[in-house]
């Protein structure tokens, strides 16, 4: 197997689509590492774990739960976290990754990415998760921030804030996604360079891009809303600059989820990555 | 504001949308909740067309929409593991008077579902011919077949392999009138389907549910059972063969 021990490397990764599968491994450059989605890989076998282990003697592999529900009000899933310490066992990734956000109610799945209030009940709760989780993979994990549609009326802590208490608290890494950081600073009218400015950059371990769709609300202001089916926006090129610039280089992903598009495009993504990387490393040496 | 309140309203498209939820200017949030409540019903329905390609085909677009949008309402996910999503999808089909008098929809669906199970199952060497050729007459008679994790049957009166192959496309021939209970084999990463004669399907029933060769063959005394071992053994549907000790 590849040495999976490493940290994700400062380069271009990409979320794996199994229609790249044979491009990928004809040239995959720039791609320096793959990330996939934990719930997709936790059948008993067949292609996806067979493409998976073959990937993974090739690649770092950054594996992101999508399903875990870490801010939910019940307890964790205790077969999921099962699930979860299986795979980080068997393919023992160089980083795992979830999401600020409850996606599970009783039994029920709503396979979305839901919203939670910043509050101290939610702290403790998202707190005490994460320190379940991590002990049940025996790692470190990175917490991603979400994108806001809405505002929660007993909000106590902004979101940075919010997210750099529990990085205090549990010991965990973040995962800043600049697309969401655009996409929520757009639709609750903030500044997305003072959401940079007060996020705890020295915790970020990993960085994700995506495109976003273009709606409005009821009153005719711009809603964005996090597609993952087309290229970043330029907008949130330039954040990424502005974030690289005060953190140095980071492993950063383009996530395409919906209307796939064909390999060329995606590699063309990850090469704008390596731009704004390789940029930063001549503003270093100079 | 409780989940339980959120999780009622995303659900529920009649139901008010959550107090305490805004936008930036402090103005109920609207529309914006909506986006929510877009993105659990879309990708839901979504997941169950992805998994149910060709009874999605045979309902048409609308119908499938209506009826899928029902169904993920009713009976959301029940864990993250999406792949799974849908096992009670057929029956619910074949609960829905309106659909009655297309009373194959059901069998197609369980077919899908099947390939999607046949497509995760557990990887396992397949049989070696040679061992059941090995085997002495009395002693095959004797003997319990052991059926991959990837095997599945679906049994069914109707011609449902060539049903499903014509909506996807695959196929331009009617379907026959007669039953295809079919068989899903996983010899490499792709499901392999193979209709069996309606006889043959209750004889590789018995055979899973764990009879002997000789008391299979007795409840079904018109299957041809050799032919069917050699579409088991050659669509390495087979793990492995245990012969009883006569006593």
């Amino acid at each position: 197997m590849f040495d999976q021990s490493n940290h994700l490397p400062a380069l271009p990764g990409v979320g794996y689509k199994p229609q790249h599968y044979s491009d990928l491994l004809a040239d995959p450059a720039p791609v320096g590492w793959l990330e996939i989605h934990a719930e997709n890989y936790m059948g008993a076998g067949g292609r996806p774990i067979a493409q998976l282990k073959y990937l993974a003697e090739r690649f770092p592999i950054s594996v992101h739960g999508v399903g875990l529900s870490i801010g939910g009000e019940c307890d964790l899933d205790p077969d999921h976290l099962a699930r979860l310490e299986h795979l980080c066992d068997w393919l023992n990734p160089a980083s795992f990754s979830e999401h600020l956000a409850w996606s599970t109610h009783e039994s029920a799945f709503l396979n979305d990415l839901l919203p939670l209030p910043y509050t101290e009940a939610t702290l403790n709760r998202v707190c005490a998760h994460i320190d379940q989780l991590q002990d049940v993979i025996g790692r470190r994990m990175l917490l991603e921030n979400p994108s806001s549609y809405l505002a929660f009326d007993e909000s106590t802590y902004e979101e940075p804030a919010f997210l750099a208490e529990v990085s205090k608290r549990t010991g965990c890494g973040l995962l800043l996604d600049v697309n969401n950081i655009f996409v929520s600073a757009t639709n609750l009218n903030y500044d997305p360079r003072a959401y940079v400015d007060a996020f705890p950059l020295d915790k970020v371990g990993e960085i994700h891009l995506g495109g976003h769709d273009e709606d409005e609300d009821d009153h005719g202001a711009p809603l964005l809303i996090d597609s993952h089916g087309r290229e970043v926006a330029d907008p949130v090129w330039t954040l990424l600059d502005y974030t690289l610039a005060r953190s140095g280089p980071l492993p950063t992903l383009i996530e395409w989820d919906t209307d796939v598009p064909e390999w060329p495009l995606l590699a063309a993504e990850a090469r704008r990555a390596q731009t704004a990387l390789a940029q930063l490393d001549s503003k270093v040496t100079a | 504001m409780s989940q339980s309140a959120f999780n009622a309203a995303l659900l529920n498209p009649t139901a008010n949308r959550p107090n305490g939820l805004s936008d930036a200017g402090g103005r109920p949030a609207g529309k914006r909740f909506d986006v929510y409540r877009n993105n659990v019903t879309v990708s839901l329905r979504e997941a169950l067309e992805t998994g149910f390609p060709a009874t999605a085909r045979l309902l048409g677009e609308q119908n499938f929409n209506t009826i899928a949008t029902g169904y993920l309402r009713a009976n959301p996910p029940s864990s993250p593991l999406m792949m799974l999503y849908g096992g009670g999808f057929p029956r619910y089909i074949s609960a829905i008077p309106a659909l009655a008098k297309l009373a194959y929809l059901r069998d197609v669906a369980r077919l899908e579902y099947a390939m999607r199970q046949s497509y995760h199952a557990e990887d396992a060497p397949a049989l070696d011919p040679a061992r059941l050729a090995s085997l002495p007459p009395e002693a095959l008679n004797n003997a319990r077949l052991t059926f991959a994790a990837a095997t599945q049957l679906v049994l069914t009166p109707w011609p449902i392999h060539a049903i499903r192959a014509k909506a996807l496309g695959e196929s331009g021939e009617n379907p026959p009138a007669h039953a295809q209970p079919t068989l899903v084999t996983r010899p490499e990463f792709d499901p392999i389907l193979t209709p069996l004669p309606a006889d043959q399907g209750d004889l590789c029933g018995a055979l899973m549910a764990g009879k002997t060769l000789a008391e299979a063959s007795t409840l079904h005394p018109a299957a041809d059972l050799g032919q069917l071992l050699g579409t088991l053994l050659a669509s390495q549907a087979l793990t492995d063969i245990h012969v009883e000790e006569r006593t």
